[in-house]
C-alpha cells in the first residue's frame, strides 16, 4: 500500500491506446498512404489541366465534344439518380417493414452490383438489349435502340449505382423499427400519408446521403458505360469516356481539364456529405453499427 | 364499448402465439392482460387494435363483427411500449396528427384542432410542453403525450402495451393513478398489457392471466388472489 504511493504514476493511457511510438508510426503510414494514393493524383490532375494556363484549359472545356460530354453526364445523373432513389426507398421499405421468406437473399441481391465488375454489368445489358438479341432487335426495328444510345447508358448507370440508396436506408430503417408507422396507422392515417409524414421525414438525411453517393458514382461511372455506349462523340460519350478518348489522343490538357471538372463535382459531393455527417451524425449513426 | 373475443387464435409460421381464446370485456372496464413474456398478451392486444389479423376466430365490438375492420377503421387509441412518438414533430403536432389525418369532410378546423390539443395537454397535466420535441421530454412525460395522442382521435377503446414498462418505480406509481383517472373521466373500455402482477392487481377491474398463448384465469383482482384457478396463476401472482 505505502509502496504504491512511492511509484510515480504513469501518464494516463486507456487500455485500447497504443504506445506513443506505435501511434505516431501508424498515423504517419496512414498519411503517407493518403498522400500517395489520393492527394498526389488529385493535385496532378489539376496541375496537368492547368499546364498550358487557365485559358487553354477553359477553351478545351468550351469545345463541342467537352460540352456535349458534360451535358450528357448531367442528364444521365439527373435521370438515373432520382429513379434509383425511388427504387432504393421502395426496396428498403419492402425489406424493413415486411417479414417474408428469402429476405437475406434479396439483400444480397441488392449488393450484387457492388461485387460485379462494371464491364460485366455492361456486357449483360449488351447481351440483353443488343441488336443481336431478340428483344434488342425488335426494339431497334421499332426505332428505340437501347445499346449505343441514351437508354443503355441510363440502364448501365442505374445497374451499377443501384445499391447506394437502399444500402444507406436499410440499416437506418431497421433501427427505427415499425412502431411510429404503426402508431400513425392507429391514428387513422392511410399508407401514403404514413409514408410522407412519418417514414420519409425519419429517413431524410440518410436518403440525402445515399443520393449524394449514388450521384457521385453515376457521374463517374466508366466501365459499364464504356461497353454499352459505343462512345460516339457528341452523342453517347459521357465525361469519363470522353476523358479516356482525349487522353488516348494525347490531348492531355483537354483530358485533364475535363477530369478536373469531374474531380471538382466529386469534391463538392464529398463536402456536402461531410456537412451532412457533421450536422446529422445521430441519424446516420445507425448505418455504422452493421 | 363492449369487446367480445371469440375463439381467436394466431400463429406465426409454425409457432402458435395464441391458442383459441375467448374473452368478454364489459363496456367501460379497465382490463389488464397479465402474463410473462411470450404469453401472447401483446399479440392479443395487437389483434384488438387491428395491427395483426387473427389466424382464426372473431372480434366483436358491441356485438358487431369487427374482425375484418382495418386498423384505421377500428379507431382504437393505441399506446405503444416505447410510445412511438413521432420524433420529428413537436408534442402539439404529435397530438394533432390523428385529427389532421381525417378525411377533409370530417377534419376539424385549424382552430378547433388547436383547442382540442390544448384541452388534451391540460388533461395530461402538461399544458406547457406543446412546442417541445419528444427527445426533450422525460419518460413519464412521453407516456402521457402518447396517451393524449391516442385520445385525440376520440377512440372507441384504449389499448396500452406495457404502458409503464419503461419508467422508474416512482413515476410508475404516479402514472398508474393518472391512467386510472383518465379511464374514469373518459369511460373508455381500456385494455393494458403488463407482466407486473402488482400493477395489474392494483389498477385493473378485471385481470386476464395468460401463459403460453392460453388464458389461465379471468377475474377480479381479489378473486384471482383468493382463488387462483391453476398452479401457474398461484405461482405467478405470488412472485
Amino acid at each position: 500500500m505505502s509502496d504504491a504511493t512511492l511509484v510515480k504514476p504513469a501518464p494516463f493511457r486507456s487500455a485500447t491506446e497504443e504506445a506513443p511510438a506505435a501511434r505516431w508510426t501508424l498515423i504517419a503510414v496512414a498519411f503517407a498512404g493518403l498522400a500517395i494514393l489520393v492527394f498526389a493524383p488529385l493535385i496532378a490532375v489539376f496541375v496537368e489541366a492547368l499546364a498550358d494556363g487557365l485559358m487553354a484549359s477553359l477553351q478545351s472545356l468550351a469545345s463541342a465534344d467537352a460540352r456535349d460530354a458534360i451535358r450528357l453526364t448531367l442528364i444521365i445523373a439527373a435521370i438515373s439518380v432520382p429513379l434509383n432513389a425511388i427504387f432504393g426507398i421502395a426496396a428498403a421499405w419492402f425489406i424493413t417493414k415486411f417479414d417474408f421468406r428469402g429476405k437475406a437473399f434479396l439483400i444480397t441481391l441488392i449488393d450484387l452490383p457492388f461485387s460485379i465488375s462494371p464491364v460485366v454489368a455492361g456486357l449483360c445489358i449488351v447481351l440483353m438489349f443488343g441488336a443481336n438479341s431478340a428483344l434488342g432487335g425488335w426494339l431497334v426495328a421499332q426505332g428505340y435502340p437501347i445499346v449505343f444510345a441514351m437508354p443503355g447508358i441510363i440502364l448501365a448507370t442505374m445497374l451499377v449505382t443501384f445499391p447506394f440508396v437502399a444500402r444507406e436506408l436499410i440499416p437506418v430503417m431497421i433501427e427505427q423499427g415499425r412502431a411510429e408507422e404503426e402508431a400513425a396507422l392507429t391514428l387513422g392515417a392511410g399508407g401514403w400519408r404514413v409514408f410522407w409524414t412519418v417514414t420519409l421525414p425519419n429517413i431524410r438525411w440518410a436518403l440525402m446521403y445515399g443520393v449524394l453517393l449514388c450521384n457521385a458514382r453515376a457521374m463517374g461511372e466508366f466501365g459499364a458505360v464504356a461497353v454499352v455506349s459505343g462512345k460516339i462523340r457528341g452523342q453517347t460519350a459521357t465525361m469519363p469516356t470522353t476523358i479516356e478518348m482525349l487522353y488516348q489522343e494525347y490531348l492531355s490538357v483537354a483530358a485533364f481539364s475535363l477530369a478536373a471538372v469531374l474531380a471538382l463535382l466529386a469534391l463538392v459531393t464529398l463536402l456536402l456529405k461531410t456537412a451532412l455527417e457533421i450536422r446529422h451524425a445521430d441519424q446516420l449513426a445507425a448505418k455504422h453499427s452493421h | 364499448m363492449h369487446i367480445e373475443i371469440d375463439e381467436i387464435s394466431k400463429s406465426f409460421g409454425t409457432t402458435a402465439a395464441l391458442h383459441p381464446v375467448s374473452l368478454s370485456l364489459p363496456s367501460g372496464a379497465l382490463v389488464a392482460l397479465l402474463g410473462p413474456s411470450g404469453s401472447g398478451k401483446t399479440t392479443l392486444l395487437r389483434i384488438l387494435g387491428g395491427l395483426e389479423y387473427p389466424t382464426s376466430g372473431r372480434v366483436l365490438f358491441d356485438g358487431q363483427d369487427a374482425t375484418g375492420l382495418t386498423v384505421q377503421e377500428r379507431r382504437a387509441g393505441f399506446v405503444f411500449q416505447s410510445y412511438a412518438l413521432f420524433r420529428h414533430m413537436t408534442v402539439f403536432e404529435n397530438i394533432a396528427y390523428g385529427l389532421r389525418a381525417r378525411p377533409r369532410a370530417v377534419r376539424p378546423t385549424t382552430a378547433e384542432i388547436a383547442r382540442r390539443v390544448t384541452k388534451l395537454l391540460e388533461l395530461i397535466q402538461l399544458p406547457d410542453i406543446g412546442a417541445r420535441y419528444p427527445s426533450q421530454l422525460s419518460g413519464g412525460q412521453r407516456q402521457r403525450v402518447a396517451l393524449a395522442r391516442a385520445l385525440a382521435i376520440e377512440p372507441r377503446m384504449l389499448l396500452l402495451d406495457e404502458p409503464f414498462g419503461a419508467l422508474d418505480a416512482k413515476v410508475r406509481k404516479e402514472l398508474r393513478q393518472g391512467l386510472r383517472d383518465i379511464h374514469d373521466t373518459t369511460g373508455l373500455t381500456t385494455v393494458f398489457v403488463t407482466h407486473d402482477q402488482e400493477e395489474a392487481m392494483e389498477l385493473a377491474d378485471l385481470v386476464v392471466v395468460m401463459s403460453m398463448g392460453r388464458i389461465e384465469q379471468i377475474g377480479k383482482p381479489q378473486d384471482i388472489r383468493s382463488r387462483p384457478a391453476t398452479p401457474f396463476v398461484r405461482e405467478f401472482i405470488s412472485a
